[in-house]
């Protein structure tokens, strides 16, 4: 694992540029265009490095892209670096959905324009799911993280039970498993 | 209309400091506050701003921000958008910094170890949560389905594929 290594330095307008193209492509949610932008497009991040920024950003509380941008911005540009991230990301969506809110009432009727708001939002769950499945592949988890991976998701997608409780248990338990192969 | 603001920030401040999990698993507890508590909205007004949230890109967060908008105008964006991102913000900042300043601490490679597992879990589980929201049919599903293959197998960008289901679904509706 390599963190805050000096040959990877990344401005502050390069991240508001990058946070600004994931604020803009983010239908269905920001969290898989993070990654894209982040790891595949401009490789600012290994997917180890950003599945540690995920998990911590999960276990926070506040939308997980939003801690993520936190993370980013401050570990390459300090405090500004954090608000260069979190205006990129916000800037234009809110210009986006305020001017969708003023043109919907005269649209939302139209049947075309519900079935392609319906398969936008197919796809991007679609989205959410791949990406998943492509993290884990490329981070090849040993048994033990394979175990908390199905647990985790079995027990919001497959059970239903209620997050905050289960994310809690979880962590506990694989912060214990994690503490049997890395004896202190 | 102050008094208004001073609840949209009392409100989603609050909401932001339960927010584990991201703006999703909140939603039902926003719809509470907003509808029944405020009587902001009513629970077709909410649906449709969440409707209209989820059209446009960016972070979930921004069904907030659009709260505010239909409440009270452009202050009320304002402050909705940063009573819910400054408090989980700061946390978040407070805890990057110190993930970063004992990064070499054995407790903290422990801590990192633990989290990654829980997080990949989660995003599978919100993929599927997702997927159960919206696909009430099967082109839906494949749709859903198609898109995670191209994720998975492609380095292209993701939204060829979005737009891809996009005119699928549009294209299928009058042969269904």
């Amino acid at each position: 694992m390599q963190h805050n290594d000096p040959s990877r330095s990344v401005g502050k307008i390069e991240l508001f540029l990058g946070f600004l193209k994931i604020g803009l492509l983010g239908f269905g949610g920001v969290g898989p265009w993070v990654r894209h932008v982040i790891v595949e497009e401009r490789r600012w991040l290994t997917d180890q490095e950003f599945a540690e920024i995920l998990g911590a950003g999960q276990i926070l509380p506040g939308p997980n892209t939003t801690n993520a941008a936190v993370f980013v911005g401050d570990r390459f540009q300090g405090p500004l670096g954090v608000l260069a991230c979190l205006l990129g990301m916000m800037a234009m969506p809110l210009v986006i959905v305020t001017s969708l809110a003023v043109v919907y009432d005269r649209v939302a009727s139209i049947p075309e324009v519900n079935a392609g708001l319906t398969g936008a939002a197919a796809a991007a769950a679609g989205l959410v799911l791949g990406t998943a499945l492509k993290m884990i592949r490329n981070i090849r988890p040993g048994p033990v993280a394979w175990l908390v991976i199905a647990v985790g998701f079995a027990a919001v997608a497959v059970l239903g039970w209620p997050l905050v409780p289960v994310v809690i248990v979880l962590v506990l338990v694989a912060i214990g498993l994690a503490m049997l192969r890395r004896p202190a | 209309m102050t008094g208004a603001l001073t609840e949209l920030a009392r409100t989603f401040a609050m909401l932001s400091l339960v927010s584990i999990g991201g703006i999703n698993v909140l939603l039902p507890e926003i719809q509470r506050q907003v509808v029944d508590v405020h009587g902001w909205m009513t629970d077709a007004a909410f649906a449709h701003t969440f409707a209209i949230a989820s059209a446009a890109p960016g972070p979930n967060v921004i069904v907030v921000s659009l709260i505010g908008w239909q409440v009270a105008g452009l202050p009320g964006l304002l402050v909705a958008t940063i009573a819910i991102m400054t408090p989980s913000c700061l946390l978040a900042f407070v805890a990057a910094r110190a993930l970063g300043r004992w990064s070499g601490n054995k407790a903290v490679a422990i801590l990192r170890d633990a989290l990654v597992p829980v997080g990949l879990g989660l995003m599978l589980a919100s993929g599927v949560a997702m997927m159960r929201n919206v696909d009430h049919d099967m082109v839906t599903v494949a749709i859903s389905l198609a898109t995670a293959a191209f994720v998975i197998f492609s380095r292209r960008n993701p939204l060829w594929a979005l737009g891809a289901g996009t005119v699928t679904n549009i294209i299928t509706l009058h042969i269904r």
